[in-house]
């Protein structure tokens, strides 16, 4: 396997342009003729989906929940970046590709970084376009804010529910497609396995979550758009059913894996209460910028936080990054929040979180003021909580929210398994290490609304594809494999319900390829993992038939999965001798305990090949080199 | 083509709903009218029988052209109540084992009944002043004053028509908040129809025409 | 048939704040339901145990794992985000859809609002157009289809003009924000004793109808979305109100009476031609 990531030649500001006109064109009339298989119809299937239709191919889009609607983007909540600047404070595409880069901390490609910072502007357009109740001053203009501890004001928000309100518009435009017959939609239809005819993606297998029925649909190239892989850990901000299922299956179809072991974890999340947690819940980033972060100085110290002089509370953000203080990136804040928990300073039930205080704050500016700034949020703590934020700080402590690894894709978005695309979330990207706030959503629309639709007509105009129907061996040989499976789900009516190993898994995953990582930890989860597995294959008790609504099979294929991605992920956390944005390495660290990375060894993609069941997967790795962005330590001291 | 949009306007719910709306206002229309003329009873025998004659002769056209629209106007309102009833109620075959209404008034929740109760009493209503045939012994078309006296001394008559007018002012106090809501007629800002305005219009109505046949039923006129 | 289902062990105890809580004991009347086809019934369970601090989900996730580690089949019912923005949780609980707590989803909804040794009945949404899947799990894609018909403003990506050439006043871009804020869950149509989608098409046609860019369709897409509507087998409303009170966003009816007008101005004025589409 050799990667090839297609980066066009010129300056970076040419590339794309340069690569738009060097790609070649369907012509309009044979369009029809092409089918195009999209999973997911989140912000970047939905959006793929929507426009591949609209310029004239014959689409197929799958989701798991009963509407496309409900894809997990609908949970984003802060908001969406492009370089816009309207404020007319200094941002630029130019700036918008170096901040996401160096937040990246030097892991993702210039590129294509670059190609995302270009093509954010047209994301605003298309979104006001479609009818998106972005924000607004009273003027009538767009409104900002600035997010995530950017220096410019360059997020594009709608209330709390950014996300939704995107989606909503893929959405919208995807039912427009399929009313005019373009888009057939599959909803409640779950992809199992990718199809490979003479070396190139020409299908996928899927079951019917309803009627349990599997099926085989055939196409000229796929598309994935499935998400992220946040739920490995069991408990993340993610949806219940985020999963990482139809990336692992193509992995397994000749699909590398890059980057697995970078997975961001997000600092202000609700603590959990118990053993029944089933997830756990975002507290929007922007209550750090009028909230103070702060535990008791000493250990099991179980006064109520009003009983705590403020000679006997440790700011510990404001201590250790005068600077940046509460604003410091999401994973020095979590990984901070990580420690004062370790030295057993935590707050709360189980001692499982910090304070995030708004007390002075209030003091300063009114409770009126802060309201007006947060006031659903605030509900929302109070809602999941019973405990009044205005009055009592509130909890925090990090989640697993984000995941940077994914399939590896070229410049084109396609994988090394050609044919087979991969957008949004679900690929590898742009976010190198780590991603800045509020560009996940620009990400996923970017992909759907303006790279794949031209890169998937080059690919189909260049490649040659002979007509192949579901009747070829290669459906049925794929369609057998996934009865198989299912069969032995439900075969195997051991003692254990598929929750208490997933969260089990979680444990492993969160304990030792969690916020910081060692050598004898990743060891450990490797030794673990697949005792675990194993035990999951003879001890799992998954009820009920194949053949109606089966959820507990539904999750039961979904965790199988996960145990063999957190092994990968550990592999690639233990490979990985650095420490560089979300994935730290304790014995890489610099003297005062910040992430030290290794730009000589490491300023790579290391992307995973299947090699079969067993088997260690073989490592590739992709060179980063930066022209544009010189490679430089993040400090927020 | 015009026809077929009537055709589809009429299909749509929302069609119907408008015709209710509309019909039902032309009969709040003519009920305040027709309470008012009712209470002239106070000011003695003369004016009211005058009142009568005056419609039936002197603008008997006029009369009759308001009956036409009202006939039509109750026959639309009911068709489209039935027809809406039936959509409704098809809409959920299977009930709830357990249902707590939230807002749902006794109002709201009796349209139906209501409705029917009103059409049944103006059936028997029209039998009754119009046409006489309830108890003909005692009725002289003109008399108006004289059939009014006469028949609410009968008790029966009284409570059929103290209830009719509950239902009455039960169904206006609804249907008028509600009718403005089916027009389109309330902005979010400026909220012309709210509930007092219904509350308003349906007390005044029922109280003006309960008063008269209280009124006689207890001798204050006679 | 009863079955008792223990609550794990947690750390809740050690809690200071939580130390006065304790566990609470619910009985749950539940809808079973095999298939589509398969007729139903209610089976009675017991939740022991209960922690306040459960969302209510948790709660029927925690009679799951009892259930299937005795080798039963779990109790289906829909959801995914559990954070009260997918619309996919879905329950009539005790006669409430999404239960007791105002502008709540049932994902949000925690046991702390129940009592100990309250009995609770679920079920499903019931409504013609929302046929039972299983269980508690219905098919709610005639909202789908509704949005299908006109619930869109077409947008061909690399056509539009600048975002900011467009001004939509603040005021007018909160309302369309207020009515956009649906998510989808059917509640108004399981809450309105017609089974009637209006608060659900009514949100979406202001949305779209408020904003400049939604006017050149704007009657059109009333015509369309509503007939669709009562294609779909949903009744009419008749401002009971019902659907305001349980909506999860606590979307107003106001957008039904916009969505009346609109009809009725789509199909005075010109733009009342219903064979285009
Ligand atoms: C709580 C939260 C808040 C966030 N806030 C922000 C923010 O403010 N700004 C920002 O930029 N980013 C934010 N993010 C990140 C961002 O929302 C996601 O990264 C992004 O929405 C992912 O979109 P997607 O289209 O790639 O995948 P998703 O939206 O997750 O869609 C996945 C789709 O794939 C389908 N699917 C998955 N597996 C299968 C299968 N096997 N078969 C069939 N279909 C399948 C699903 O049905 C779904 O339709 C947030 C994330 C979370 C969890
Ligand atoms: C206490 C209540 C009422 C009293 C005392 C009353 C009395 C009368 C009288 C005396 C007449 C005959 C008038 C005439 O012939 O000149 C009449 C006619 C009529 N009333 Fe009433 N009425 C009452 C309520 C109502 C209501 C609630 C309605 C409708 C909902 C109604 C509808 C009519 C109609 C349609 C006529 C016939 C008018 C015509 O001649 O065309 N009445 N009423
Ligand atoms: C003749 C027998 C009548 C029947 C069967 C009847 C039935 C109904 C029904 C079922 C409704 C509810 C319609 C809906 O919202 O779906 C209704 C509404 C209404 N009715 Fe009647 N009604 C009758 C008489 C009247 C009278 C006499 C008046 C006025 C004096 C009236 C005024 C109204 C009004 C204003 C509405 C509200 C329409 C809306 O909600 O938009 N009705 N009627
Ligand atoms: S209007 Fe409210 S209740 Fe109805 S679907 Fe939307 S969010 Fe749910
Ligand atoms: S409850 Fe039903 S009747 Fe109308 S106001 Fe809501 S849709
Ligand atoms: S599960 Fe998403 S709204 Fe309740």
């Amino acid at each position: 396997m050799e990667l090839n990531s297609r980066i066009p030649a010129g300056p970076i500001e040419q590339k794309w342009d340069r690569h738009r006109f060097e790609m070649k064109l369907v012509n309009p009339a044979n369009k029809r003729k092409y089918t195009v298989i999209v999973v997911g119809s989140g912000l970047a299937g939905a959006s793929a989906s929507a426009t591949l239709a609209d310029l004239g191919y014959h689409v197929k889009c799958f989701c798991f929940q009963d509407s496309p609607r409900r894809a997990h983007s609908i949970a984003a909540q802060g908001g969406i970046n492009a370089a816009k600047n309207y404020q007319n404070d200094g941002d630029s595409v130019y700036r918008l590709f170096y901040d996401t880069v160096k937040g990246g901390d030097f892991r993702s490609r210039e590129a294509n970084v670059y190609r995302l910072a270009q093509v954010s502007v047209n994301i605003i357009d298309q979104c006001v376009a479609q009818g998106v109740p972005f924000a607004r001053e009273y003027g009538g203009l767009l409104a900002n804010r600035s997010f995530g501890g950017a220096q410019v004001s360059r997020t594009f928000y709608a209330r709390g529910q950014t996300g939704q309100q995107l989606l909503l518009g893929a959405y919208q435009a995807l039912e427009r497609q399929i009313a005019l017959g373009s888009v057939e939609m599959y909803p409640r239809t779950e992809m199992l396995d990718v199809v490979v005819i003479d070396g190139k993606a020409r299908g996928i297998v899927t079951r019917d979550l309803v009627t349990g029925k599997v099926e085989s649909h055939a196409g000229d190239a796929v598309v994935l758009g499935t998400g992220g892989y946040g739920n490995a850990f069991y408990l993340s901000t993610n949806a219940k059913g985020s999963n990482v299922t139809a990336s692992w299956r193509a992995y397994k179809r000749g699909a590398a894996f890059a980057n697995p072991c970078y997975t961001q974890i997000h600092p202000t999340c609700i603590p959990r209460s118990g053993e029944y947690q089933s997830k756990l819940t975002l507290m929007s980033e922007s209550l750090r910028n009028d909230g103070r972060v702060w535990v008791p100085k000493r250990k099991g110290d179980t006064r109520a936080p009003d009983q705590i002089p403020e000679s006997e509370r440790d700011y510990y953000l404001e201590r250790k990054y005068p600077s940046f203080g509460n604003l410091s990136p999401r994973d020095i804040a979590s990984r901070a929040a990580k420690e004062v928990c370790d030295e057993g300073r935590g707050v709360g039930p189980n001692g499982l979180g910090v304070y995030l205080d708004f007390a002075d704050a209030i003091k300063r500016l009114g409770e009126d003021v802060i309201r007006d700034r947060y006031g659903n949020l605030f509900e929302m703590y109070e809602r999941i909580t019973a405990e009044n934020p205005y009055k009592v700080p509130m909890r925090i402590y990090p989640a697993i929210h984000y995941t940077m690894g994914g399939l590896w894709v070229d410049y084109n978005l396609m994988s090394t398994l050609p044919g087979l695309h991969v957008i949004g979330e679900a690929n590898f990207s742009d976010h190198g290490a780590n991603r800045l706030g509020a560009s996940a959503l620009m990400q996923g629309l970017a992909d759907g609304y303006f790279v794949i639709p031209y890169t998937i007509g080059d690919y189909l105009a260049s490649a040659k594809l002979e007509k192949v129907d579901t009747s070829h061996p290669a459906f049925k040989d794929a369609e057998r494999c996934v009865v198989e499976r299912t069969k032995k789900l439900l075969s195997i009516n051991g003692r254990r319900t598929v929750d208490s190993f997933h969260r089990e898994l979680g444990q492993i995953l969160w304990d030792l390829c969690g916020m910081s990582r060692n050598a004898a930890g990743l060891k450990l989860a490797l030794a673990k993992i697949p005792a675990l597995r194993a035990e999951f294959w003879e001890n799992v008790n998954v009820p009920g038939s194949d053949a109606n609504l089966n959820q507990a099979l539904e999750r039961g294929g979904r965790v199988a999965d996960f145990f063999e991605l957190g092994e990968l992920l550990a592999l690639d956390a233990l490979q990985r001798e650095e420490s560089c944005g979300a994935h730290f390495r304790e014995e890489h660290q610099t003297p005062d305990g910040e992430a030290l990375r290794d730009d000589e060894h490491f300023a790579y993609v290391a992307a995973w090949e299947y090699t079969g069941d067993g088997k260690a997967p073989a490592l590739h790795k992709e060179p980063l080199d930066f022209e544009y962005v010189h490679l430089a330590q993040r400090s927020y001291k | 083509m015009a026809v077929g949009r009537v055709g589809l306007f009429w299909r749509s719910t929302i069609g119907k709903k408008i015709v209710m709306a509309a019909t039902g206002w032309i009969m709040v229309a003519f009920v305040i009218v027709h309470m008012l003329g009712n209470l002239q009873i106070f000011s003695g025998a003369a004016k009211i029988n005058a009142y009568s004659a005056f419609l039936h002769n002197s603008i008997g056209e006029l009369l009759w052209a308001a009956r036409i629209i009202l006939l039509i106007s109750v026959l639309l309102h009911i068709v489209a109540a039935i027809q809406l009833a039936r959509i409704d109620m098809a809409a959920r075959p299977v009930g709830y084992a357990r249902k707590q209404r939230q807002a749902a008034t006794v109002a709201s929740s009796t349209m139906r009944w209501g409705g029917l109760a009103l059409a049944l009493f103006i059936a028997f209503h029209l039998m009754h002043m119009t046409t006489g045939t309830i108890h003909p012994e005692t009725f002289t078309p003109g008399d108006v004053y004289g059939n009014l006296v006469g028949s609410f001394q009968i008790w029966w008559v009284t409570l059929i028509y103290v209830l009719a007018m509950i239902a009455l002012g039960l169904h206006l106090f609804h249907g008028v908040w509600s009718s403005a809501r089916t027009l389109g007629v309330n902005r979010p800002a400026s909220n012309p129809f709210r509930r007092p305005v219904a509350t308003v219009i349906s007390v005044i109505v029922w109280a003006g025409f309960t008063l008269v046949p209280l009124a006689i039923f207890f001798g204050w006129v006679r | 048939m009863t079955h008792t289902v223990a609550e794990p062990a947690t750390a809740r105890d050690e809690a200071p704040h939580a130390a006065s809580r304790r566990g609470m004991n619910l009985t749950l009347h539940v809808w079973r339901q095999a298939g589509p086809r398969e007729k139903g019934r209610f089976e009675q369970y017991q939740a022991t145990n209960v922690s306040p601090d459960m969302s209510f989900l948790e709660m029927l996730d925690v009679v799951n794992e009892e259930l299937m580690s005795r080798g039963q089949e779990p109790i289906a019912f829909d959801s995914d985000c559990r954070e009260g923005i997918c619309g996919m949780c879905s329950l009539m609980i005790n006669g409430i859809p999404h239960g007791p707590s105002h502008g709540t989803a049932t994902c949000q909804l925690h046991m702390r609002t129940f009592r100990d040794g309250d009995s609770i009945t679920i079920e499903p949404w019931r409504a013609r157009a929302f046929p039972v899947i299983r269980d508690l799990v219905v098919d709610r894609s005639a909202f789908d289809r509704i949005i299908q018909a006109g619930g869109y403003i077409t947008a061909t990506p690399g056509g539009p003009r600048d975002a900011n050439e467009i001004l939509v006043s603040k005021t007018t871009a909160d309302m369309a924000m207020d009515a956009a804020a649906c998510i989808g869950c059917g509640a108004c149509v399981a809450a309105c004793p017609n089974g009637s989608a209006s608060l659900f098409t009514g949100a979406k046609i202001t949305h779209l109808g408020l904003l400049p860019q939604g006017q050149p369709e704007r009657n059109r897409r009333v015509l369309a979305m509503v007939a669709q509507m009562d294609e779909e087998g949903f009744g009419a409303c008749t401002f009971h109100g019902e659907c305001q009170e349980v909506c999860p966003k606590e979307i107003s009816i106001d957008v039904i009476a916009r969505m009346n007008r609109d009809f009725l101005t789509a199909n005075l004025g010109s733009g009342g031609k219903h064979d285009e589409s």
